[in-house]
C-alpha cells in the first residue's frame, strides 16, 4: 500500500493513531495505552504484515520531559514502509515489550534501556547490552555527566 | 507482566536439578573478547554439554565507543567520517548512506556522474569485503591458504581505492553533495585490469574451497535458518538471503544507478551455512557484473555539486534511510532540530541483527560448528557496538 | 629363497656393534653407546629445525609469499634464532594449575618421539638399535605422545585446553586401531616384527606394489590413520587454531612449548619414516624381482639417500596436505575412524591374510 492508504488503514485499525508530523515517510503517534494492540495487529494483519521490525530506538525530548519511542516496520509481503512512535513521560519511562512479535525487539530494548533507561514491561531479560551491569547512569540522555567526559572548547 | 532488571551473572547460573547420577554436567565457558576466530572483539558465553553447545550468550560493549552520542555534537559533514568506522570492510557503502540520508533530507540534487561514481565504488567495496570474509572463512575452518588468497586480491581493489580516495580502510570519500574527489584518470583502466585478472581467480576460489568434500561434510546443513526466523531476528543481506528471502535493497529501491543495470538477486534454498557460502561467492560474480556495465559509461560532469564549505542545515523532522552494504541494510536515522548539528541520530547496523541470528542458529550444535556458523554469519563487531 | 634378488648391504645397527665390542674393549663399546645416544639427540634438534623451516617455508609458496627470507641466505637460519628465543624465554607455569604435571607432560610427548627414533633403520649402518619386536614396539611407545597431551590439556586448568586434551585422546586411540591394522598386513607379507628384516625383505620390491591392491590401500590406511595420530590437519582438532586458540598446549611458553613443537615435527617425520620403511621399502632401493641388471643401476644410488628421498617425499606431501584441506569436525572425524577406516582394515587383512596364504603376490619370499 502506498503512504496515504497506509495511513487511512492503520486509522481505521486503531483509531487513537494520529499520523507524525515532519517525517520523510508515512509515520503514526499512538499514544502507549493502546501501542501493544496496534503494533499486534500491525504484525498480524494480513493487510498489513509487517514482518520486519527495521529498527527501533528512542529520542530524549529533554524540554518536554519525554522519551519518544521510534519503531521503524517493513513488510516484505507488500514492500511498504511504517514509522510508529510513542511517547513516555521521562520520569517512568515503561512501555510494552513487542519481543513476542519481533524476536529482535528483546536485543533492541535492551539496548534503549541502556542507553535511555526506558523500562520494558514484560521483558524478560532486561539488562544492560554495551555497558557493564553496574554502570550507573544513561549515557544518550541529554542530561549525562560522569567523569570521563571532556568539555568541548569553544 | 512487571518490569524487572537481570543481570549477566543471573543468565550465567547453573540449573542445580540435575536428577539422575549418570547426567552429564553443563558448564559455561567463555570464547573471550580475545580469540581468533570471533572477528573482532566479541565475547559469547557458551554453555556447553560435552561438545554440544546448549545457548550461546552474546556479552557486548568491547568496542563501544558512543558514535551516536558523538554525533549530537557534530556537523553533518563530520559525522560521515564516523560512519566508516562502524563496518570498516564497508566504508564507503556506509559513507554513501549518511550522505543519501543527508541530502534527502536537504533536497540535494545529484547528477549521474556523481550516481555512476558512487554504485562503482560501492561495488568494488562490496567485491573487497566478501574477499577477506572468503580468506577469514577459510581460516576459521581449517584451511590456511585462502586467506592469503583473498588477501592478495583484496590488495587490487585496495590500490585503485588508494590511488582515487588516498586511504585504503576508512575513506571518507562519498560525502553530502557529491564525492571528495573526482576520479583519478587511471581509475577506469585499473578496474578493467582488476576484473580480467579476477574473473578466473574467483573459479580457483571454487577449485581450492567449495568443492572440497570435508568443506562440504562441514557446511551442509549446519545453522539452519529458514526465512521466518530471519526476518523475525531482523537479519539483513546474504544471511537472509540464503534463507530464502529475495529482499535486496539494490533491487527494490534502486538509489544510485542501480536501476540502470542488469544484475540478479542471488537467493539461497536452505539458509544453512553452505548457502551463505554460496551465496556470498555468487554475489562476487553479480558484483562484477555491475561493474563490467557501468566502467565504460561514466558519464562527464562535476564530482561536487555543492561546495564543501556551506554548512548543512537539514530542516526540522526525522528522517530514516536504509542502504545495502555488504553484509545487510544499514539505516541512517536522523532527527533534526533545525540546527548545524543533528538532535539525535542513530545507526541501525546490519551486523547487528545478524549477530543476534547466532541465538537461533547455533543451539545444539557443536563447538566446530559454532565457529562455521559464526563465521559464515560474517560479523564484524565495531558495526555492532557503535 | 629363490628367483629374487640378494641383498648385496650388510645390515649392522650401532648397539650391535656396541655388543661385539664389548668382550674386547669396553671403552669401545661405551664410545659406540655414547655415539647412538648423542647421535639421536643430534639428529632430533638437527631435523627438528630443518623441517620446521621447510615447513614455513613450503607454507610461504603454498601461499603465494616467500616465507623467512632475512636471518641468513632465504632465512636458513630462522629456526636457530627461533630455537635461541625459546631458549632464552621465561617459563611460566600458570599459579592455578598442577604443577609437576604440568612440567612432566611436554617430557612425556617427547619420549615417545625419542623412543621410536632409536629403531628407525635409516640406512644399513645409520641405525641404533634393532628391537625383535621392532613393529610392535613402534606402536606401543607412541602411545606415550597421547599421555603427554592429556596431562597438558588437564594441568593447565583451563577449560579450553581440557577440550583439546579430550580431543586428542579420542583421536589418537581411535585411529592407532587403523594404523595397526595396516601396519599388520605387512608384517603378514613379511613374516617378520624386526623392523630391519621388513626393510631387507623389499629386496625383490616395495610392499606397496608387491602385494598389489592389498598394499596400496594399507599404505593408504597407514597414512591416513597416522596423519590423525599426530594432530596435522585436516585432524588437527586438538590443537583447532581457530577454536581452541591451540588447544591443549595454550598454557605453554619457552622452551616447554619447544618439546610439544619439536615433537609434533619429529612425529611428522617418524610418520613418513615408518610409511618409508613398512611400504615403501626404507632404505632398499627400487628392485623389481628378476631384473638383475636394472636393480644393479638402482643399488648405485646409496641407500641412505634412497631413505631420505622417500622420507622427504612423504614428508612433503604430509606439508601440502595441512596447507590445502580444511580441518574436520571432531565427530565427523570419530565416524571415519570407527565407521569407515576400521571396517575398510579388518576387510583388507583379511584379504592381505588370504593373498599369502595362497601366494597371490608378486615375487613371494616364502
Amino acid at each position: 500500500m502506498d503512504s496515504a492508504n497506509l495511513l487511512t488503514a492503520v486509522a481505521a485499525a486503531e483509531p487513537n493513531a494520529k499520523p507524525r508530523e515532519k517525517a520523510d515517510r508515512a509515520a503514526v503517534q499512538v499514544p502507549v495505552g493502546n501501542f501493544s494492540a496496534l503494533m499486534k495487529r500491525l504484525r498480524n494483519d494480513s493487510a498489513f504484515a509487517f514482518d520486519m521490525l527495521c529498527d527501533h530506538t528512542a529520542i530524549d525530548w529533554s524540554e518536554q520531559g519525554s522519551f519518544e519511542l521510534v519503531y521503524q516496520l517493513y513488510s516484505t509481503v507488500h514492500g511498504h514502509y511504517l514509522m510508529v512512535t510513542t511517547s513516555v513521560p521521562r520520569v517512568n519511562p515503561i512501555v510494552p515489550t513487542v519481543r513476542e512479535y519481533w524476536r529482535i525487539a528483546e536485543f533492541q530494548e535492551r539496548e534503549v534501556y541502556d542507553m535511555f533507561g526506558v523500562l520494558y514491561d514484560g521483558h524478560p531479560d532486561l539488562r544492560r547490552l554495551f555497558l557493564e551491569d553496574d554502570w550507573k547512569g544513561f549515557p544518550l540522555r541529554k542530561d549525562y555527566k560522569d567523569e570521563f567526559m571532556l568539555e568541548r572548547p569553544e | 507482566m512487571s518490569v524487572h532488571i537481570t543481570t549477566l551473572d543471573d543468565r550465567v547460573r547453573l540449573r542445580k536439578d540435575d536428577s539422575s547420577p549418570l547426567s552429564t554436567q553443563e558448564y559455561f565457558v567463555n570464547m573471550g573478547p580475545q580469540h581468533p576466530s570471533t572477528h573482532g572483539v566479541l565475547r559469547l558465553v557458551l554453555k556447553l554439554d560435552g561438545e554440544t553447545v546448549r545457548e550461546v550468550i552474546p556479552v557486548l560493549g568491547y568496542i563501544h565507543r558512543g558514535i551516536e552520542k558523538m554525533g549530537e555534537h557534530q556537523s553533518y559533514r563530520q559525522f560521515v567520517h564516523l560512519s566508516d568506522r562502524l563496518d570498516y570492510l564497508s566504508a564507503l557503502i556506509n559513507n554513501w548512506a549518511v550522505s543519501m540520508t543527508i541530502e534527502k533530507a536537504a533536497n540535494i540534487e545529484l547528477n549521474d556522474r556523481i550516481q555512476v561514481i558512487r554504485t562503482l565504488m560501492a561495488e568494488l567495496q562490496r567485491i573487497q569485503s566478501h574477499q577477506l570474509w572468503w580468506g577469514v572463512f577459510g581460516m576459521d575452518l581449517g584451511a590456511f591458504t585462502p586467506f592469503l588468497y583473498g588477501f592478495r586480491d583484496r590488495e587490487i581493489i585496495a590500490d585503485i581505492f588508494e590511488e582515487t580516495v588516498g586511504a585504503r580502510l576508512t575513506m571518507n570519500y562519498i560525502q553530502p553533495g557529491g564525492l571528495m574527489y573526482d576520479i583519478h584518470p587511471g581509475f577506469v583502466k585499473r578496474v578493467k585490469a582488476f576484473l580480467k585478472y579476477f574473473k578466473p581467480k574467483l573459479a580457483e576460489y571454487e577449485t581450492l574451497l567449495s568443492g572440497n568434500v570435508i568443506l562440504q561434510e562441514r557446511l551442509r546443513g549446519v545453522g539452519r535458518m529458514d526465512g521466518q526466523t530471519a526476518l523475525s531476528i531482523g537479519a539483513t543481506g546474504p544471511v537472509l538471503r540464503a534463507s530464502g528471502v529475495p529482499l535486496d535493497l539494490r533491487k527494490s529501491e534502486a538509489y544510485g544507478s542501480y536501476g540502470k543495470v542488469a544484475f540478479d538477486v542471488v537467493v539461497g534454498k536452505n539458509g544453512d551455512c553452505w548457502d551463505r557460502y554460496w551465496v556470498r561467492l555468487e554475489e562476487m560474480r553479480q558484483s562484477m557484473k555491475i561493474v563490467e556495465q557501468l566502467i565504460d559509461n561514466i558519464p562527464e560532469g562535476k564530482h561536487m555539486v555543492m561546495k564543501p564549505a556551506v554548512k548543512i542545515k537539514l530542516p526540522e523532522g526525522s528522517y530514516y534511510n536504509q542502504v545495502e552494504t555488504a553484509r545487510g541494510i544499514l539505516g541512517v536515522y536522523i532527527v533534526s532540530d533545525g540546527k548545524e548539528s543533528p538532535y539525535r541520530v542513530h545507526l541501525r547496523t546490519p551486523n547487528f541483527n545478524n549477530l543476534w541470528a547466532i541465538t537461533e542458529t547455533a543451539a545444539n550444535w557443536r563447538l566446530g560448528d559454532l565457529v562455521a556458523i559464526l563465521s559464515s554469519l560474517d560479523v564484524v563487531v565495531p558495526d555492532i557496538d557503535r | 629363497m629363490t628367483g629374487i634378488t640378494e641383498n648385496i648391504w650388510q645390515a649392522k645397527t650401532i648397539a650391535q656393534r656396541a655388543t661385539e665390542a664389548l668382550p674386547d674393549s669396553v671403552w669401545f663399546a661405551l664410545g659406540y653407546m655414547v655415539l647412538g645416544v648423542v647421535g639421536v639427540a643430534a639428529f632430533i634438534a638437527v631435523m627438528g629445525m630443518g623441517l620446521i623451516y621447510a615447513e614455513r617455508k613450503i607454507a610461504g609458496h603454498f601461499q603465494c609469499r616467500l616465507g623467512p627470507m632475512r636471518v641468513g641466505w632465504h632465512g636458513i637460519f630462522q629456526t636457530v634464532a627461533d630455537t635461541l628465543k625459546l631458549l632464552l624465554k621465561e617459563d611460566v607455569v600458570p599459579a592455578q594449575s598442577d604443577r609437576f604435571l604440568h612440567i612432566l607432560a611436554p617430557l612425556f610427548t617427547l619420549l615417545g618421539t625419542i623412543l621410536v627414533l632409536a629403531v628407525l633403520p635409516m640406512s644399513p649402518i645409520v641405525h641404533v638399535s634393532d628391537v625383535n619386536i621392532g613393529v610392535v614396539y613402534v606402536g606401543a611407545v607412541s602411545g606415550f605422545g597421547v599421555l603427554g597431551i592429556l596431562l597438558g590439556g588437564w594441568s593447565s586448568n583451563n577449560k579450553w585446553s581440557l577440550l583439546g586434551a579430550m580431543r586428542a585422546g579420542a583421536q589418537i586411540i581411535s585411529y592407532e586401531i587403523s594404523a595397526t591394522l595396516a601396519l599388520l598386513v605387512v608384517v603378514l607379507f613379511s613374516g617378520t616384527l624386526r623392523l630391519s628384516e621388513i626393510v631387507e625383505s623389499q629386496a625383490a620390491g616395495w610392499w606397496i606394489w608387491r602385494a598389489h591392491g592389498v598394499g596400496i590401500l594399507a599404505f593408504l590406511l597407514f597414512f591416513v590413520a597416522s596423519l590423525a595420530e599426530i594432530n596435522r590437519t585436516p585432524f588437527d582438532i586438538p590443537e583447532g587454531e581457530s577454536e581452541l586458540t591451540a588447544g591443549f598446549h595454550t598454557e605453554y611458553s619457552g622452551m616447554r612449548f619447544a618439546f610439544f613443537f619439536l615433537a609434533e615435527f619429529i612425529n611428522m617425520f617418524i610418520v613418513a619414516a615408518m610409511t618409508a620403511t613398512l611400504f615403501l621399502g626404507g632404505w632398499m632401493p627400487f628392485h623389481i624381482g628378476d631384473f638383475a641388471g636394472f636393480n644393479a643401476i638402482m643399488d648405485m644410488i646409496p641407500p641412505g639417500l634412497w631413505f631420505t628421498g622417500k622420507t622427504a617425499f612423504l614428508v612433503f606431501l604430509i606439508m601440502w596436505f595441512r596447507w590445502t584441506f580444511p580441518r574436520l569436525r571432531v565427530d565427523q572425524l570419530m565416524r571415519l575412524e570407527w565407521k569407515v577406516l576400521l571396517p575398510i582394515g579388518f576387510v583388507n587383512l583379511i584379504a592381505a591374510a588370504v593373498v599369502v596364504l595362497f601366494n597371490f603376490y608378486f615375487f613371494p619370499v616364502r
